[in-house]
């Protein structure tokens, strides 16, 4: 005899495979994602590209450059360099930490080109620079911080 | 061919050091109208195509947080001399425009 509470595991369980189903992973997701660029928390907005969990996040000191200015005199314009020494790199993530909404740009790459990409930003205030770079299913993020003298998003840019 | 897109391309070891500059506001929705004090509506590029001969080498996503004109600096190897190298972007608000360079 099958009990309801076994009735109830299986309803469970489908349950979960369709919304699990429902979930579109962003790994591999190249049009401009528009939930991921409204998010307005640096958590959350990392969460959205594809790290779940933040403790999967590798360490990239060593396997990404990124260069950045110590100060940056006018957050309008924030000159910023990434280049990735990961094999295979697929795509890098450029979040600034503090602004409105910190993912600011992705680049997806393909083996015509090289994972290179030099950029200008805008910089709401002084904040923590990510570069998360994603490889082979495997993020690695390094960060660097930004002194931002006038800010760059409202009404100084 | 519309001059939206500026392109400076140096070639060394047929590696190409492309440099290109979109011509766009880049308006982040938060400036004001210095006369009308209105809000000035977001008005950004959010993606951009860099293709090599018609074929897609690299997907740029853009926020409101690139610099106005956006700059983007890229390097793509095992080129020669006639390639096409074109960037095609596209905006929030349905504007377009592209821009080719031939490789010397």
């Amino acid at each position: 005899m099958v009990s309801e509470a076994h009735h109830r595991r299986i309803f469970l369980k489908s349950a979960l495979a369709v919304i699990s189903s429902l979930i579109v992973p962003s790994v591999g997701y190249s049009r401009w994602d528009k939930n991921a660029y409204n998010k307005t928390e640096i958590v959350a907005s990392v969460q959205s590209v594809g790290v779940t969990n933040l403790a999967d996040l590798r360490e990239g000191v060593g396997k990404i450059t990124l260069l950045t200015p110590k100060i940056a005199e006018n957050g309008a314009i924030v000159p910023i360099t990434v280049n990735s020494k990961i094999p295979n790199t697929e795509r890098i993530f450029i979040f600034a930490e503090k602004n409105p909404q910190p993912l600011v740009s992705d680049y997806v790459f393909t083996p015509h080109v090289e994972p290179f990409v030099a950029s200008r930003i805008k910089m709401s205030e002084t904040a923590f620079v990510h570069a998360i770079v994603l490889a082979e299913g495997v993020f690695y993020r390094t960060a660097r911080e930004v002194k931002v003298t006038i800010g760059g998003c409202g009404e100084d840019s | 061919m519309d001059k939206t897109v500026r392109f400076r391309v140096r070639v060394k070891d047929s590696i190409a050091n492309v440099k290109a500059m979109i011509f766009h506001p880049m308006e982040t929705g938060y400036r004001r109208d210095k006369n009308s004090k209105s809000i000035i509506p977001q008005h950004f590029v959010h993606t951009a195509i860099v293709a090599l001969n018609g074929k897609t080498i690299m997907e740029v996503h853009w926020s409101r947080s690139v610099s106005k004109n956006p700059y983007l600096n890229i390097r793509v190897p095992g080129v020669s001399a006639g390639d096409e190298l074109s960037i095609s972007w596209l905006d929030n608000m349905g504007q377009s425009g592209s821009g080719v360079s031939t490789i010397s």
